[in-house]
Parts: C-alpha cells; sequence; structure tokens
C-alpha cells in the first residue's frame, strides 16, 4: 500500500493482472491482532449522557429491515410506521435512516415513507445469492431504482470473487453503480462467505474502486453475519481509502447486531479507527431490526427510570 | 507441619439461568459466617431477561411434567438434608419445607381442575375457563426457610418463572436450594435467587416493566413494602402485600399464593360443529 498513489490507482483496474497484483499487494491483516483490538475496544464502557447521545445516533443509523419472502405490503407500513416514530410516545426520539425491503416493496413503503426524510432502500441483483446473470441484475436495479428507491444495497459475485476473478467482480459493480443513477449503492461483501479477513480487505477495496457509497457485511441470509473483526477490518479500508483518493465510503455492519450494547460497540470502533466523520447516519448504518426495539428500551430505561418491557413495543 | 487439612471454602454466588455467576459488579458481603455476593440492579436486570426467556418453555410443558420435575426436586432436597441441617436450620423445618414442596408439586396437574371449570351458559356453547401463568413473578423472600419454599414453590407449580431476592442476613438456604434446583432438571431460568439487599434491589424489580407480578412476602418495613407497591403500579403488576405481622410459615398455606399468579382464560366454543 505505501507505495500507491492515488494517480496509481486509475491503472489498478485495467486488467485483472493489475487488479489482482494491486490486491494481493495489498498489507494482510493480523488476525489475532485485528481480534484482540475488537474485543478490547468492545470492553469500553459508555454511560448516561454519553449512552444517550450513542442511542440516539444508532436509532438515526438503523436501516429497519424486512426481507422475508412472507413480507406483505401491510407489514411493509406498519414498518415503515415505526421507521418514522420508533417511539409513539415520545416525540424526542428520532426517525431512523432507511426501511430495507425487496424491490417488489419499494412502492409500497416510498409512498408510506413520503416526506418523512427517512430512505428507502432495496436490495437487488438477485439478494442474496447474487447467482443470475448479470443482464436480471442490472434489471434487477433499474426497475428498484424506477419504483423509487433512492438507496439499493447490491451483493457481489462471491462466486467470481471466491475464484480470483476480481475484475469480473469489479466490473460487475461498476454495471450495477451506472444502472443505480442517482440512487446509492451499498455492496455487500458477504464476508461470511469470504473466509478470510484479507478476501475482506481486498472485497472492501474492489467494492469502492467500482464506485459504491457504502460497503456492507452481510445479507443476513448466511449463519455468519457482522462481527466486530470484520467490520473493523472494513473502517480500516475506508479510513484508507479516504486517505488515498479523498473520496469518503460508508460502511454498514448488517445481521446479528440485536441488542445496544453491542451497537454500542460498534461506535466505539467507529470512532477509534475511522474518527467521528463517519459517526453520521450517511457514513455509517446498521442492519438490522431486532436491534431497534432493544434499543427503545434502552431509551426508555434512561428517560424513565425503570427497565422497560418488550411488551410495550411492537412486534415487527 | 500439620496434617490438617485445609477445608474448600465456598463462595456463595446467585443464580440466573441456570448458571452460578458471582455480582457483575464484582461485591460480595458477609453473611453467616460466609462470602456471599452482593447482587446489583444489573443482575436484577439479568436474571428478569433469563426468567422471561424461560417463561415459554415452563408454561408449556404440561402440567404432568412440571409436577414431576418439582418432584424430582423434592427428591433432591431430601438427599441434601444434612446440609440443610449443617447450615444451622432445626431438622423439623428441613422436613417441613421438603413436605411442602412436595405438597405443591402435587397441585400442578389439580389446580385447573380446582380453579378452572366449564361454565354453565345460556346458548349454543361450551365456556370453558381454565388458568394460565401470569408470567415473570418477582419474589422478596422471607428469612426462613420454609418461608423460602413457602413462596417459591407456589409460583413456579403453576408455570410462572421467578426472580427471588434472599433475605441480607440469611442468604445461605437459598444458595443451597439454588444448587438443588440447578440439578433437579428444572430447565435455567425457571428459578433464578438474588442473595444480597433487598431494600437495594427490590425497587428495581418492583418497577421492572417486565415482571408482571411480585410477592413482597419478605418485606419487613412497611414504608419499604408501600413504596415497593407504588413502584409495582407502573405496569399493574399483581402484588401480595407482606403479612402485618411475622407469618407462621407452618400453617396450612392454603391456595392464595398459587392462584395470585394465575390468570382465568375463558373461551367459548360453539357447539355441534
Amino acid at each position: 500500500m505505501t507505495a500507491t498513489t492515488a494517480s496509481d490507482l486509475s491503472s489498478v483496474t485495467s486488467s485483472d493482472a493489475a487488479l489482482r497484483a494491486f490486491l494481493h499487494g495489498l498489507p494482510g491483516v493480523d488476525q489475532v491482532g485485528a481480534e484482540q483490538r475488537a474485543a478490547m475496544l468492545g470492553t469500553r464502557s459508555i454511560k448516561t449522557t454519553a449512552k444517550a447521545w450513542a442511542i440516539d445516533l444508532a436509532i438515526r443509523m438503523v436501516d429497519l429491515t424486512t426481507l422475508e419472502g412472507a413480507d406483505t405490503p401491510g407489514k411493509v407500513r406498519a414498518l415503515c410506521a415505526k421507521a418514522r416514530r420508533p417511539d409513539p410516545a415520545d416525540p424526542t426520539c428520532p426517525s431512523v435512516a432507511a426501511i430495507c425491503v425487496y424491490p417488489a416493496m419499494v412502492p409500497v413503503a416510498t409512498e408510506a415513507l413520503a416526506g418523512s426524510g427517512v430512505h428507502t432502500a432495496s436490495v437487488a441483483t438477485a439478494f442474496p445469492s447474487g447467482q443470475a446473470p448479470l443482464e436480471i441484475k442490472l434489471a434487477d436495479t433499474r426497475a428498484a431504482v424506477a419504483a423509487g428507491a433512492d438507496e439499493i444495497d447490491m451483493v457481489i459475485n462471491r462466486g467470481a470473487f471466491l475464484s480470483g476473478r476480481y475484475l469480473e467482480v469489479y466490473e460487475e459493480i461498476a454495471a450495477v453503480k451506472q444502472a443505480c443513477g442517482p440512487a446509492h449503492l451499498k455492496v455487500i461483501l458477504e464476508t461470511g462467505e469470504l473466509s478470510t479477513y484479507d478476501n475482506v480487505r481486498r472485497a472492501s477495496w474492489i467494492g469502492m474502486l467500482a464506485g459504491g457509497d457504502f460497503i456492507k457485511t452481510s445479507t443476513g441470509k448466511v449463519p455468519v453475519a457482522a462481527t466486530l473483526p470484520v467490520t473493523l477490518v472494513m473502517i480500516e479500508a475506508v479510513r484508507d481509502f479516504r486517505d488515498l483518493t479523498g473520496r469518503q465510503v460508508g460502511v454498514k455492519p448488517a445481521g446479528g447486531i440485536r441488542t445496544t450494547k453491542d451497537a454500542i460497540k460498534y461506535l466505539v470502533l467507529v470512532n477509534e479507527t475511522a474518527g467521528d466523520d463517519w459517526l453520521d447516519p450517511d457514513w455509517f448504518r446498521f442492519g438490522a431490526s431486532t436491534l431497534l426495539n432493544d434499543l427503545l428500551m434502552q431509551r426508555t430505561k434512561l428517560t424513565t427510570g425503570v427497565y422497560a418491557g418488550p411488551d410495550y413495543f411492537t412486534l415487527d | 507441619m500439620s496434617d490438617a487439612r485445609v477445608a474448600v471454602r465456598k463462595t456463595y454466588k446467585l443464580f440466573i439461568g441456570g448458571k452460578f455467576p458471582r455480582s457483575e459488579s464484582g461485591r460480595s458481603y458477609i453473611a453467616q459466617d460466609a462470602n456471599v455476593a452482593l447482587a446489583s440492579r444489573k443482575d436484577v436486570r439479568d436474571a428478569v431477561v433469563a426468567a422471561r426467556a424461560a417463561v415459554k418453555g415452563w408454561s408449556g410443558a404440561t402440567a404432568y411434567n412440571r409436577g414431576q420435575i418439582l418432584y424430582r426436586v423434592a427428591e433432591m432436597l431430601e438427599g441434601r438434608r444434612d446440609q440443610f441441617i449443617g447450615l444451622g436450620l432445626p431438622a423439623a423445618e428441613v422436613d417441613e419445607a421438603i413436605d411442602r414442596w412436595v405438597w405443591y408439586a402435587g397441585w400442578s396437574d389439580k389446580i385447573s381442575q380446582v380453579y378452572g371449570g366449564a361454565n354453565p351458559v345460556a346458548g349454543p356453547y361450551f365456556n370453558l375457563s381454565s388458568p394460565e401463568p401470569t408470567g415473570v413473578v418477582g419474589l422478596v423472600t422471607p428469612p426462613s426457610f420454609l418461608g423460602l419454599v413457602s413462596v417459591i414453590a407456589p409460583a413456579i407449580v403453576t408455570g410462572n418463572t421467578v426472580v427471588a431476592l434472599t433475605a441480607h442476613d440469611a442468604p445461605l438456604a437459598a444458595v443451597t436450594l439454588a444448587e438443588v434446583l440447578a440439578t433437579s432438571d428444572l430447565p435455567g431460568g425457571v428459578v433464578n435467587i438474588l442473595t444480597g439487599d433487598p431494600a437495594e434491589t427490590a425497587p428495581w424489580l418492583a418497577a421492572h416493566m417486565d415482571v408482571n407480578a411480585i410477592d413482597l412476602a419478605g418485606v419487613t418495613d412497611q414504608t419499604l413494602a408501600t413504596s415497593l407497591e407504588e413502584a409495582a403500579a407502573g405496569n399493574l403488576k399483581r402484588v401480595i402485600r407482606p403479612a402485618a405481622s411475622t407469618p407462621n410459615w407452618s400453617d396450612d398455606p392454603g391456595l392464595t399464593r398459587m392462584t395470585a399468579f394465575l390468570e382465568t382464560k375463558t373461551v367459548w366454543h360453539p357447539k355441534g360443529i
């Protein structure tokens, strides 16, 4: 990395060989070190006013997600109402960042969220496996944007990535980015299927080089989803990328983040690794569904002074 | 060098979710000449989470199965009889407590006959009422071992799960009971036992929105009892108030402690379909 400059970057995607040479030239991730650092940062104690601030920030960062075969327009509308006013009993509670749904549900979500400032994110490109021809992935993306999605969560071609066809992965992301038009593109690496931290770092760079506005850990559809060390590697990647190119890319851990405690650990990780430029819903998101209720319960505990119970928050 | 063996002394810990953790606060205190964990409000919180998680399995188990497990607890109690006596409890009280436990175990599959029923209605319907557990019950337990058994057993026999706060000066029998429960097939989280100072932890338990009922049997300070009752009103918990004078736990316990934590579900079922 030391030898790379911004001008070199334009040539690394000129051929498969050049891209491979660049990606394999990235410094390797010290696995034990990354895990220890993530674990160490996870022990930070965040209390009282700092905790209240972190909880409100985390709520504003939530991409409230429903990606089920059983999704209905009614369920999506209910979720949108929750996105606007997560805690109807407390007007000071902020809205979430976005609703994340399948393309078929985008029109419903866009209508329900109109005027609220909450974004509509749609997964696309044959989510979650990404195993479809490129034409279909692009059509999927265009359809979602046309239906009103202003954020697209795409999955990378892990089949190509794992067999070393990096340029194919890159070109696919670039093509999807073009198909997105004005919509923000989040690139899902599906880190649970990438096996190593080195692979996570390489995939992060491909996603950023190809024009992704966000890199996202997981679909939430495989057993291993977001973890602290994986997110650490990705945050380091976006930090290094901005140092090199000046362009800032966001990070979105998704899947498996269920408690306020977990969410705060991620915020500490962001602040200590990339700095507080990223402590903003425009640059850091949580892909989650059950997390929101726990955030609301903790928020209620702080405002009322008594422990809250799940009976008093909506079931999604 | 002396031949005297160095005794292995026990640290008396909390019982949460079937495990024996120390207090998350790291605190302990000395009671009955032993080191005992001093529970904090966060231990209360963790215990309520464990109790809530256990509700589905325990209330969903058949009454027959719950009865078997409680009887198993009595068997284990019998096996540890000498250990309880070794804590300084009168043998008669230990025997009475074991018998009391067996008595409650027997109620498991009988309470619905006594307390539920088929109701006569003026229409072509079967109308059936059946008692159901209320959920998570908080207990402030009395110092006597018989009293402890007499508040825990009736709450769990019907399918509730409990968080019990033990008396400040008499925690050892409760922790020993926890060791019995941990080896009796009782699912983790059905009974959670927190040693320490109820005056510190009970307000958190009483105000907790995810606790459905509270038994204040062990509260002797009437002012505290009143404030706990007020805190419990926040989510309309059912409350059993402490007796005005120290109760004699050897008296016939009656059914009140079981029925207080039951909700009656009534269903109308059309006939002839």
